[in-house]
């Protein structure tokens, strides 16, 4: 095959499954701790998308509150993600205090609280749909794209940074885990739940810190996503989600570097997929192969396997 | 004669409350909006309860109940647009109106055996993995599912597969009654029956000691790789003849009406009657088919109020409707002394 | 009987009277018409543009006291179903209103995705259908109760290939669609039937495929780069033309772009912006230049709805006319719907020379229009321009 082509979807691929293992890494972050499958996930991804819409577009003065003031593009960009990422977290948090907290206080079966997890995700979805109607919008253009060319290959300065955030989200998250005080609460929840506030951990205040950096990580995930394809839709979420669930999954659910690896196989699979096949093949053959991949090692690529004492 | 009419009380009710059905419907008196409503109600009871039994009284996490609809509507449809009906890729009826009638229920049972061949895919890693991951096994293989589907473009692909109506109509030219009524009354007395008579036995037994403690179970002599089988496939086989029921009454099928929504409609009329509980499942699926089509006025918002309420139901009462009693306990047997 | 079993027998009877109760037999006072448009899911401004035309219809129409049938008038009334760009709602939404709404007429789905299925749905019970938008020919094919209001796909592709031929020299084409809905692959299908008729086998050098709601084109896209055509023809939604197009641009592509009628949305310049300016696509009307009843109708839709109205609409205010006329030339609407549907199905098909916005029209006896296609280029101020016409 033309080497230049096994580049450029290398690149392709690499910008795809970047979003993957961002969404993947918050999956991964509230599993490890609270053993519960978030599948409100892919739709916190897609409050992050449209809040960071709602401040753009308030920014570069195009909504009906006008700022007295011009801010150069750049500046935009960044406040738009470091607010998004704010008020994400301030949404995945109250999803945890209304939603999932009082059935862990009453001690409920894990099962009940997924089922409130995914009907808060169609709330979410449906409230969308319901509240703001159903038009497309278009993401403003906040960064002057610029097209690199080698050759045949092109990559815009977008698929770049892209790429790079999420390399350092996850070299960040990592740094967390493992260096800081409350990464190493998060860890040890993880292995014993029991045991954790017997030792005087505020096992809330942990909980709620997951929250914040799984949903951090989805806004972050939702602004990059509308600045590279940017028309946005009440369920742009749900499909990805699903998705990103299942790369976490293969890649190791609870551990962090098997979100993120699970991610980009995912993102590899299904551009080189639809690079030679046609398209259609590819949810058919990435989920066949995800399912090989799951029954060889059934807990994951870099799954810990829980033994349960009889 | 009146120890027979005590004993098969509840048959002949049905059987009663079947013909008076099929009967308003030829006479009109219930108009079609309310029969289509009728016979949704009938697959749902369908589908729920044939989830019940893998997700109620086996305890698993089963999320791909769709793909099994999906296998059995399409095999079914397939095979009765190929025999019954004139088609674009299929060339004319092969066989005759007469046949049209008598063969469709073995269509549609070849449907559910297929489905429940397909549940097998399931069944095989449930023996070793449990919770979460069986959940995205089941996951991955409703999408399998639905992509495979996808992909053979004779039946039209991503586009759909039609020409049931012509089979509907092939049945009508030979006694004009409304026959989908009859097929889906018939057939959810026949699963209901079925999965009854399942549950009551060491079946229903064994895939109940499985939920409560399985390697207890498996100590105690419970042959608990036997009991998965028969539990998905028998629930994945019901599935399937559900879904051959659901394309003849709509008359037109595509890949894109059994995705994970799907799924989580049948998940919440689940949870909703109570796990392990068939009279549940049942009373479920009335209620949510109704609450579906009386909340439509509101339209997208019948999206948030709906997964509102479960959320609420969840909370306050999260074993559901009945939780794991059935109708019987509420209405108990007296014996004649 | 013991207590608890007379009250389950209270309860069961209560249920079946409740089901059974027979269906009151109002009757009808007004004359319905059902729309069956997707006003949420991918292609809302669709929908939207067919409710506001509709509506201002209705309104004029009620304005005078309803329309006059034979020696009475009768009021209007439009019932709005959605169905969510969705085939199996689009089925739900035709049943509930040929049943439940009892409407003499539908007028839509508009996508061919949705409007293929409820046209069958529509034969079978026997309720005339327009499709104003639907172009793929299988929504009317052996459907004597279904006519549209546009022009047909076969039709539409030739007009594409002989366009990018003359107009850009081309000799190698691309073609980028969604296999998984009707419309697209259809008339990418027919594109590719006519280009190679007129270049070759062979000269349509890339045929590459996504799925709908994919958002990511760039491994598609890098093989139509690599494949050298000159030209990239994309019959696809306005949700998505601005995706591909900008995917397209950032990937290196710079030889010219063509579309078709799923182009002209009002909306796609909103969510296009500069990457769609100088593209081409083949419609049913063009605004610009617009005389007579057409530049009122624009006029009247711009002043009540604040922006000049696309395609659908002006399909639809002419299909939903076409119902009406045929409902008039009906003299006298019976107690039935049966009677009623089946002679407003047997007046459409009689209509001839019918004066429409988008053109004269009369029905084949496929129920379909014979109308001409007009190119249009998105002018650098980002203005759908007319081009030039073409007539079969």
């Amino acid at each position: 095959m033309d080497f230049e082509i096994l580049i450029q979807n290398i690149l392709n691929a690499l910008q795809w499954g970047s979003f993957y293992a961002l969404i993947a890494l918050g999956y991964t972050l509230v599993y490890g701790v609270l053993l519960l499958i978030n599948f409100a996930h892919g739709d916190i991804f897609m409050v992050g998308a449209y809040v960071g819409f709602f401040f753009a577009i308030l920014f570069t003065g195009n909504s009906f509150i006008q700022i007295p003031f011009d801010i150069p593009l750049w500046l935009v960009f960044i406040l738009t993600v470091v607010l998004s990422m704010i008020v994400t977290s301030f949404v995945g948090v109250t999803l945890e205090r209304v939603a999932y907290r009082p059935l862990r206080r009453k001690g409920a079966n894990r099962l009940y609280v997924v089922i409130t997890a995914l009907m808060c995700g169609l709330i979410l979805e449906n409230a969308n749909l319901a509240f703001f109607g159903a038009s497309r919008r278009m993401f403003p253009e906040l960064i002057d794209k610029t097209i690199y060319t080698f050759g045949t290959i092109s990559i815009s300065n977008i698929k770049i940074m892209v790429i790079i955030t999420a390399i350092m989200a996850f070299i960040i998250l990592e740094l967390i885990i493992r260096k800081t005080r409350i990464g190493m609460a998060m860890r040890a929840i993880s292995y014993d739940r029991v045991a954790v506030p017997l030792m005087g951990i505020p096992i809330d205040r942990v909980i709620v810190f997951t929250f914040v950096l799984g949903s951090s990580m989805a806004a972050l995930a939702g602004v990059l996503f509308v600045t590279a394809y940017p028309v946005l839709e009440p369920y742009m979420g749900a499909i990805i989600g699903w998705k990103a669930f299942i790369a976490a999954v293969v890649g190791g659910i609870g551990e962090i570097r098997g979100a993120f690896v699970g991610g980009f196989l995912l993102g590899f699979i299904e551009i080189f997929v639809a690079a030679f096949f046609p398209s259609t093949f590819r949810d058919l053959i990435a989920f066949s192969l995800l399912l090989l991949l799951l029954s060889m090692k059934p807990t994951g690529l870099f799954g810990v396997s829980r033994s349960t004492k009889i | 004669m009146m120890h027979i009419l005590h004993k098969y009380q509840y048959f002949i009710l049905y059987i009663l409350f079947s013909v008076l059905m099929v009967f308003s419907a030829q006479q009109e008196w219930i108009n079609a909006y309310i029969q289509l409503v009728i016979m949704y109600i009938g697959i749902n009871i369908i589908l729920s309860s044939s989830l019940n039994i893998v997700n109620g009284y086996m305890g698993e996490f089963s999320c791909g109940h769709a793909g099994f609809i999906a296998v059995g509507a399409y095999v079914t449809s397939v095979l009765n647009v190929w025999l019954f009906a004139s088609d674009r890729v299929f060339g004319p009826a092969i066989l005759g109106e007469y046949w049209a009638l008598t063969l469709f229920p073995v269509t549609l049972l070849a449907g559910g055996l297929i489905a429940s061949l397909v549940g097998l895919l399931v069944a095989i890693p449930s023996f070793n993995t449990r919770g979460d991951y069986l959940a995205i096994i089941t996951l991955a293989v409703n999408y399998i599912v639905k992509s495979a589907i996808e992909n053979i473009q004779i039946i039209g692909g991503a586009r759909g597969f039609m020409g049931m109506r012509k089979v509907v109509n092939a049945m009508q030219d030979v006694w004009d009654i409304p026959w989908m009524m009859v097929f889906i009354l018939f057939f959810t007395g026949f699963t209901v029956w079925i999965i009854w008579r399942f549950v009551s036995s060491t079946y229903g037994k064994g895939i109940i000691a499985v939920r409560e403690d399985e390697v207890a179970a498996e100590i105690m002599g419970v042959n608990t790789r036997r009991m998965k089988m028969t539990a998905f496939m028998l629930s994945s086989g019901l599935a399937g003849i559900a879904g051959g029921l659901f394309a003849h009454v709509l008359g037109y099928i595509n890949p894109g009406s059994f995705t994970i929504m799907k799924s989580t409609e049948v998940m919440v009329m689940v949870y909703l009657g109570g796990m392990g509980s068939l009279s549940g499942s049942v009373i479920s699926a009335v209620l949510f088919t109704v609450l579906l089509e009386l909340l439509r006025p509101l339209q997208v918002i019948k999206w948030v109020v709906i997964p509102l309420m479960l959320i609420l139901l969840m909370m306050f009462r999260p074993e559901g409707i009945m939780g794991n009693r059935e109708l019987r306990d509420f209405f108990p047997k007296h014996d004649k002394k | 009987m013991n207590k608890t079993k007379r009250n389950a027998f209270i309860v069961t009877l209560c249920l079946s009277a409740i089901i059974c109760t027979p269906m009151l037999w109002a009757k009808t006072s007004s004359i319905k018409i059902g729309f069956n448009i997707p006003l949420t899911g991918d292609i809302p401004k669709v929908g939207e543009g067919s409710k506001y035309a509709a509506k201002m219809l209705e309104e004029q129409i009620n304005k005078n006291g309803g329309l006059l049938v034979g020696n009475t008038r009768w009021p209007l009334e439009f019932i709005f179903e959605d169905n969510e760009a969705k085939a199996e709602s689009a089925i739900a939404a035709s049943l509930k209103l040929i049943t439940q709404d009892r409407v003499l007429g539908i007028i839509g789905p508009q996508a061919s995705k949705q409007a293929i299925p409820a046209g069958e749905i529509c034969d079978s019970y026997k309720t005339p259908m327009i499709s104003p938008w639907s172009t793929n020919p299988q929504t009317t094919t052996d459907r004597p109760y279904v006519f549209r209001g546009c022009f047909l796909d076969p039709f539409q592709g030739p007009v594409a290939a002989n366009f990018v031929t003359n107009e850009f020299k081309a000799k190698k084409a691309a073609v980028l669609y969604d296999i998984a809905s009707d419309y697209p692959k259809g008339l990418a299908e027919y594109f590719k039937l006519s280009f190679e008729k007129i270049h070759g086998k062979g000269s349509v050098v890339a045929f590459e495929t996504f799925t709908t709601k994919d958002r990511d084109f760039s491994a598609q896209l890098t093989n139509i780069i690599r494949s050298k055509a000159d030209i990239l023809f994309t019959p696809q939604y306005y949700d998505e033309v601005p995706l591909i197009v900008k995917q397209a641009h950032e990937l290196g592509w710079k030889n010219p772009i063509m579309g078709s009628d799923s182009w002209g949305s009002a909306e796609l310049m909103n969510l296009c912006g500069n990457d769609c300016k100088g593209l081409f696509f083949t419609t049913h009307y063009a605004a610009a230049g617009a005389k007579g009843k057409t530049l009122e109708f624009i006029n009247k839709y711009r002043k009540k709805y604040g922006y000049t109205p696309d395609d659908v609409a002006a399909l639809t205010w002419d299909a939903t006319r076409l119902m009406l006329q045929a409902i008039q030339n009906t003299k006298e609407l019976t107690g039935s719907s049966r009677t009623n549907r089946r002679a407003i199905k047997d007046q459409l098909s009689k209509i001839k020379n019918f004066d429409g916005i988008t053109g004269e029209m009369t029905f084949s006896p496929e129920g379909d229009p014979k109308k001409c296609a007009v190119v249009v280029k998105i002018s650098q101020q980002g203005k759908f321009e007319f081009f030039k016409s073409v007539c079969p």
